[in-house]
């Protein structure tokens, strides 16, 4: 058993460090040169301000040492939790900014992605079951996935935002207010939370149903659900079995799901200019922000290990044969 | 009579018609007869097999009866058709080896099938224990997760299960044919020893291996292009077999002590019938040495000796 988590915890930390190496290095070798576009923001006249200020900048950033050693540099950092400072809002560090971020993605996106996976997989499961109920959920699911997000949310921020303007449409909480623990604060974070919730449940729940759906039919139609029924079973236990064993796959699915939790959300993000880790990334790629984009992108890969390091344990709990497996038995 | 089986018709149904896989057949089976069920793939012995027990979902019960111990079986109506099954009928699977759910463990499902059928676990818990020791499974296995167990401990398990309630009539399809041949032997003994003990009052064999059914049924069938062609006990149906195609069957098989090197197996020219359209007349009439006139209409199933039934007109 130890071994079997200390070999997944040995591929997490492989994978962990490669990812963190593309991502230090996708910034540096796309084009452009930030302090270049720093400069330009301060617009100085002379040749030799604008020289003093270009050392100063790339002093700042880390910039004026060969390329390997800006590479070691960047682990020593991260080690001590320090992801530099940022470009785009110079000169507030990168750490802070992600703090202020990351609440807002994931109080979207978690409650989103699981209780769309869980409404879905209800809702397959009981498309299954009945011809009305797949004639109408089957349709409904294939137009929810096929419909473009983007669409989505803007079809859902003009009908439900402006045209009844039941919801405000951009922002995370009014313009006139201040975080606070206050209740009118709640109120109108609420408000805006729902339409890019909403968005983001609808646009899941299709693609979660209909795989539930033809995962169910799929194990029904397995030798273990015949055999049962060869023996009288009745419709509930086989349903029961094909329910849990159907299970399986989706769990997995959802582990990926969570993984992208926050690139997923650039969309959402952009459309309805919620302040999250997404919204975030679209600004650091336009400002050219390395560290910036690093930050969230670190943040993006850590999200996708622990979740896939969480399924892991769950598969462990609700599928013997990996337990099995584990054991050292025959596969 | 235990079973009586009199002009069953069961149809495949398809986007281009139905498939005539049982067409009329008629047979009986004695208390306490293990009968051989034989015939190539697609001479309808798994249909014959699967109708007295489920049909699945695209097969259609058109016309005939089944009866056990003079109750008609309801095959068509699956809800009806649930208080006879695992009680009065049951089924060793084709797919025994998969027949088992992967994600419980054995005994949870035993335990979880038999309180959903209303049957109190507690009380049959040792029978069960003994027959698993019957067949040489320690009761751990209850214990157990199907994927922990060979092919072949699968197999017995799934045989001590279906026949758990002591069926009047058990059908074990090609039960054999997935296992080694050293496994094969012991699964069959098996058989015929739940048989004499009283597990199963009587016994349906579906099998390609002639050879093997040979050794333990009492008599056997011949399928061919969804009827029968012959039933007879099992040594008159091998040493005098009537009908051609029984024959030609028999004549395939390598024999014990015959070299093959400069004697080859003789095999049955042509293929068999398309069972959409079914030709007019005797169903191995294409293929046939002794076809004439005569057999474009169809021969009757029936008795030329002492439980010796054929349909061929060249019987008599």
């Amino acid at each position: 058993m130890w071994r079997y988590f200390g070999r997944k915890l040995l591929i997490y930390l492989f994978t962990l460090v490669a990812a963190v190496t593309v991502n230090w290095m996708i910034p540096r070798f796309m084009p452009g040169d930030p302090v270049q576009s720093r400069l330009a923001r301060a617009s100085l006249q002379s040749p030799e301000a604008s020289a003093a200020m270009a050392e100063y900048y790339r002093g700042v950033f880390g910039l004026d040492v060969p390329v390997w050693q800006q590479y070691l540099n960047f682990w020593g950092s991260l080690l001590r939790g320090d992801l530099g400072t940022s470009m785009w809002l110079f000169p507030r560090p990168v750490t802070e900014i992600l703090a202020g971020a990351v609440p807002y993605s994931l109080a979207l996106l978690v409650p989103a992605i699981l209780l769309s996976w869980y409404a879905g997989n209800k809702l397959g499961a009981a498309a299954a079951r009945g011809r009305w109920l797949d004639n109408t959920v089957l349709p409904l699911g294939y137009l929810l996935t096929a419909m473009p997000y983007m669409w989505l949310a803007l079809l859902l921020a003009w009908s439900l935002g402006i045209v009844a303007g039941l919801f405000p449409v951009a922002g995370a909480y009014g313009f006139g207010l201040q975080p606070s623990w206050s209740l009118a604060f709640a109120a109108s974070l609420a408000a805006h939370w729902f339409l890019p919730f909403l968005s983001l449940f609808l646009v899941a729940l299709g693609g979660w149903a209909i795989g539930m759906r033809n995962l169910i039919i799929y194990e029904l139609e397995s030798d273990y659900a015949s055999y049962l029924q060869s023996l009288g079973a009745p419709r509930r236990l086989v349903r029961r079995y094909a329910f849990r064993n159907a299970m399986l796959p989706q769990i997995t699915g959802l582990a990926v799901q969570l993984g992208t939790i926050v690139a997923g959300s650039l969309l959402t993000e952009i459309v309805f200019g919620y302040p999250g880790i997404g919204y975030l990334i679209l600004q650091a790629i336009r400002n050219q922000d390395y560290f910036l984009l690093q930050g969230a992108f670190l943040f993006i890969v850590i999200g996708v290990l622990l979740a896939n390091f969480v399924v892991d344990l769950v598969y462990v709990l609700v599928d013997p044969r990996v337990r099995v497996q584990m054991q050292g038995g025959a596969a | 009579m235990a079973l009586q089986v009199s002009d069953l018709r069961v149809h495949y149904r398809t986007v281009r018609g139905d498939v005539r896989a049982l067409d009329g057949v008629t047979f009986a089976l004695a208390d306490g007869e293990i009968t051989g069920l034989a015939g190539e793939s697609g001479s309808g012995k798994t249909t014959l097999g699967k109708s007295l027990v489920r049909l699945d979902g695209r097969m259609r019960h058109v016309g005939g009866r089944v009866e056990l111990d003079g109750r008609e079986l309801p095959i068509g109506d699956s809800a009806r058709m649930d208080r006879f099954r695992f009680h009065e009928v049951s089924v060793i699977p084709q797919y025994a080896m998969s027949a088992l759910n992967p994600t419980r463990r054995i005994g949870t499902m035993v335990r979880e099938l038999l309180r959903s059928r209303g049957i109190g676990h507690r009380a049959v818990r040792p029978e069960l224990e003994r027959r698993l020791r019957l067949v040489g499974l320690a009761p751990e296995v209850l214990d157990r997760y199907p994927i922990e167990l060979s092919g072949g401990m699968k197999q017995r398990v799934v045989m001590v299960l279906s026949t758990l309630l002591d069926p009047a009539l058990l059908v074990a399809d090609e039960v054999t044919s997935a296992l080694d041949v050293s496994t094969q032997r012991a699964v069959a003994e098996a058989l015929v020893e739940f048989r004499d003990r009283g597990y199963v009052r009587s016994m349906i064999v579906v099998t390609h291996d002639l050879s093997l059914v040979y050794q333990i049924a009492d008599s056997i069938m011949v399928m061919y292009g969804g009827r029968l062609a012959e039933k007879a006990p099992a040594d008159a149906l091998v040493t005098a077999p009537r009908h051609p195609y029984t024959r030609r069957l028999l004549a395939a098989l390598p024999e014990p002590g015959v070299r093959h090197e400069d004697k080859r197996l003789a095999g049955i020219p042509g293929g068999p019938p398309e069972l959409l359209d079914p030709p007019a007349g005797c169903r191995f009439r294409a293929r046939c040495p002794l076809a004439d006139d005569r057999c474009a209409e169809q021969p009757p199933f029936t008795e030329v000796a002492p439980a010796h039934f054929v349909a061929c007109w060249k019987a008599g």
